[in-house]
């Protein structure tokens, strides 16, 4: 392993992180810490997560996409973020791509992602 | 002013911060880093410190140069540089300067050489606008323009800014500020990008537009004198040690002690309580 990867596998092990295990096409809530003047609060955004990116790193982000009021919204989050406070999946997606950005053009029932029934939790030791 | 550093460019990364800032860093590595050679006002008309770092084989190195690192009784080094320091900032030959030379929040000047980029047209090498996509441009898009007037003066000013060699010469990036350091590993993370490419050589230095401040370490960070505080902090915990050992010592004679002595005394009040009645029967009796 090379310095860089060194330093960031201890950044990533001092962060103390839990990352649930999630794909694109969970639908998912991130729970992100807000700064209004001195006092911070807590604001959930839910959608469905239609990329992640750089894997297990440190620069890694996952891309999540909701409708609101009628617009459809997609935000970015670094994965490893120290404004995020929780992320926690809602509802686990069956899909065939990686990067959902087809969704971009859909709307309403053309739009819809099928439940994973048979979703199955990774091992404590391999996640 | 005292001695730069010379450091490896091991590449960028990013710190996350508690307050949920990134902070997008340069993480820069001091290999082996020892002073080779002084220079001083009466024999060289100056005063400056000859740096090298990283290790080269011996095999490689020319003759002159071995015989040049043997004379100052280091390892032959890979890359070498000069810094100019003010004579009290002299560092004696061997010396190994650590990362603690520069502390969290200093702002430093990193010099390199800059990623070549070969011959570059006018619009990546001076920021050019090129010519319009359409009424009438034929195959020439992203030339430069005119390049000067016409009869008078009849030639092209020199310095005109036009296509040419791009990159792959020495850029300092100033008042870059230093995040972290890492004396074990010898690591400087520097906030934002340095010139060159990963595993290029870097110098860093104070930075020349910000006052110096007042915590810097004179001459400069050295392992010798950092393995002397350890030495002598070792060395006072142990005395301290020595003399907590000793006192709990004393406290526990005297403690042992301070016991014999109630011991004794309650003996001593033991026996004379028996006698006391004693007394009192016979002074009753009388």
């Amino acid at each position: 392993m090379n310095l860089i990867a060194q330093i960031e596998a201890e950044q990533i092990a001092a962060l103390g992180k839990t990352i649930p295990d999630f794909k694109a096409g969970d639908t998912i809530r991130v729970g992100y810490k807000v700064t209004e003047g001195t006092r911070s609060r807590v604001q959930n955004y839910e959608g469905v997560c239609i990329s992640r990116r750089g894997g297990s790193t440190l620069a890694a982000s996952f891309t999540v996409r909701k409708i609101s009021f009628g617009e459809g919204v997609e935000r970015m989050f670094p994965l490893y973020s120290t404004n995020i406070d929780s992320i926690e999946v809602v509802r686990r997606g069956r899909v065939r791509r990686a990067k959902l950005y087809y969704l971009r053009s859909r709307r309403g029932k053309s739009a819809r992602i099928a439940e994973d029934s048979t979703y199955k939790a990774l091992d404590a030791a391999k996640s | 002013m005292r001695s730069g550093v010379i450091a490896k460019k091991l590449g960028m990364t990013r710190l996350f911060l508690e307050d949920g800032k990134q902070i997008p860093v340069t993480v820069l590595q001091l290999d082996n880093l020892q002073v080779v050679a002084q220079r001083t006002a009466d024999k060289d008309g100056y005063t400056a410190v000859q740096l090298g770092a990283g290790t080269a084989k011996a095999k490689r190195t020319t003759a002159a140069m071995r015989g040049h690192f043997a004379k100052a009784n280091v390892e032959p080094k890979r890359k070498i540089a000069e810094f100019r320091v003010t004579p009290d900032c002299l560092i004696g030959v061997g010396e190994e300067i650590t990362a603690d030379h520069y502390f969290q929040g200093q702002y430093v000047d990193v010099a390199g050489t800059s990623i070549g980029k070969g011959f570059a047209g006018a619009m990546k090498r001076h920021n050019f606008g090129g010519l319009r996509a359409s009424h009438g441009v034929s195959i020439s898009h992203r030339s430069h323009g005119s390049t000067g007037q016409c009869q008078d003066p009849g030639k092209v000013f020199k310095g005109k800014k036009m296509a040419g060699h791009l990159g792959a010469v020495r850029v300092t990036t100033q008042n870059l500020q230093v995040m972290r350091t890492d004396s074990d590993r010898g690591l400087i993370m520097v906030k934002g990008a340095v010139p060159g490419s990963r595993g290029g050589w870097v110098t860093v230095k104070d930075a020349v537009k910000k006052p110096v401040p007042a915590n810097v370490i004179l001459p400069a960070a050295l392992r010798s004198a950092a393995e002397a505080a350890r030495k002598a902090a070792e060395e006072a915990a142990a005395a301290a040690a020595a003399e907590e050992a000793a006192r709990a010592e004393a406290l526990a004679a005297e403690q042992a002690a301070a016991e014999e002595a109630a011991l004794e005394a309650a003996q001593a009040e033991i026996s004379a309580d028996a006698e006391t009645p004693a007394d009192g029967g016979e002074k009753n009796e009388g």
